[in-house]
């Protein structure tokens, strides 16, 4: 199984959220570790995307694609934070 | 963010290939008209989509070889397993079509105003993205200093060498070859560790930014190595690809 960061799906980040994604810092749910969404840990193409935090390991997103649509559940972030807005 | 105050929609485009250059056995540099390309800044990626005749769709994300205000390109190793780089690094050909979004990305980004001293570390195709960020550097003609440390399993498998050279009277750099050198080798000769990363790296007292980019576990021994060393986690940048990457 590839291990990748959250660079690998800045593509998909910004087609989902309408902007740029991976410098923006997110807050793990399960231990409030805040880093930016580059730097979280990053399982591709299981067929979706699989995103966890490079702190606990715990699932912070999960991404997948169904008939062109992206299916996006965020339950794992506590918060998303523009790094200019902190 | 920082550049990128203008939202802007991402779209797929077609591209036009308009040069191929090999770099090594396994690696090429493709060069690309994109009709509407917004200017990128160095570190980006762009992704690729490739559409098989069955409506099968692969998506890969490649780094920018490019300096902001060249033409886009893109440089690409051949993964033995891959679906997407076999065909670019073999079967894509000048004035065909490639489709491609971008660019995106905006962390493991330099721009002349985040200054230095630059520290890029490198492990096989790794330094893509940072030879952008070289290029930027000479471009703008920035005064911070920098330093490359490349990782590379043999000297035929370094990318960018002449080129990468030809800065030796600007930037410090520090090949280091893991799997063979060749006869009177004078680098490095073995994995990046944290003694070889003392000896290399800026002091951390000189605030130094660091820039990391090759396979996950290079990145995970140098990232730990630097901070060990006493750098600023957030000042060091990085970024994990799947290549084999050998270093």
């Amino acid at each position: 199984m590839q291990k990748l960061d959250g660079n690998a799906i800045a593509g998909v980040l910004h087609e989902i959220f309408g902007e740029e994604m991976t410098a923006v810092m997110a807050t793990c749910e399960s231990c409030g570790f805040t880093a930016p969404v580059a730097n979280t840990v990053v399982y591709p193409r299981l067929p979706g995307e699989v995103v966890r935090c490079s702190n606990c390991a715990a699932l912070l997103m999960v991404i997948t694609r169904i008939r062109g649509v992206n299916c996006v559940d965020l339950r794992g972030i506590a918060a998303l934070k523009s790094p200019v807005d902190t | 963010m920082e550049g990128t105050a203008v939202q802007r929609r991402l779209t797929w485009q077609v591209a036009n290939v308009t040069a191929a250059t090999t770099e090594t056995p396994a690696v090429r540099t493709i060069e690309l008209a994109v009709p509407e390309w917004p200017g990128h800044r160095a570190g980006q990626h762009l992704d690729v989509r490739l559409t098989a005749e069955d409506g099968y769709v692969a998506e890969r994300s490649y780094s920018i070889a490019s300096a902001p205000g060249e033409p886009v390109s893109i440089t690409v190793e051949r993964l033995e397993d891959g679906e997407v780089s076999p065909y670019l690094t073999e079967e894509l050909r000048v004035g065909d079509e490639l489709e491609l979004r971008g660019p995106v990305g905006g962390y493991f980004v330099w721009e002349e105003a985040d200054g230095g001293p630059l520290l890029l570390v490198a492990g096989g195709s790794g330094i893509v993205p940072l030879r952008a960020i070289i290029r930027q550097h000479q471009h703008s003609g920035s005064d911070a200093p920098v330093r490359l440390l490349y990782s590379a399993r043999t000297l035929p498998d370094v990318i960018y060498r002449a080129e990468l050279d030809s800065y030796a009277d600007d930037i410090a750099i520090s090949y280091t070859l893991t799997r063979a050198r060749p006869p009177g080798w004078t680098g490095y000769a073995r994995r990046v560790d944290a003694e070889l990363l003392a000896e290399v790296a800026w002091p951390a007292g000189q605030q130094p930014l660091a820039f990391v980019c090759g396979p996950t576990s290079f990145v995970e021994t140098v990232a730990g190595g630097l901070v060990g060393l006493g750098y600023r986690p957030e000042r060091v940048k990085t970024e994990r690809f799947g290549g084999t990457g050998g270093a």
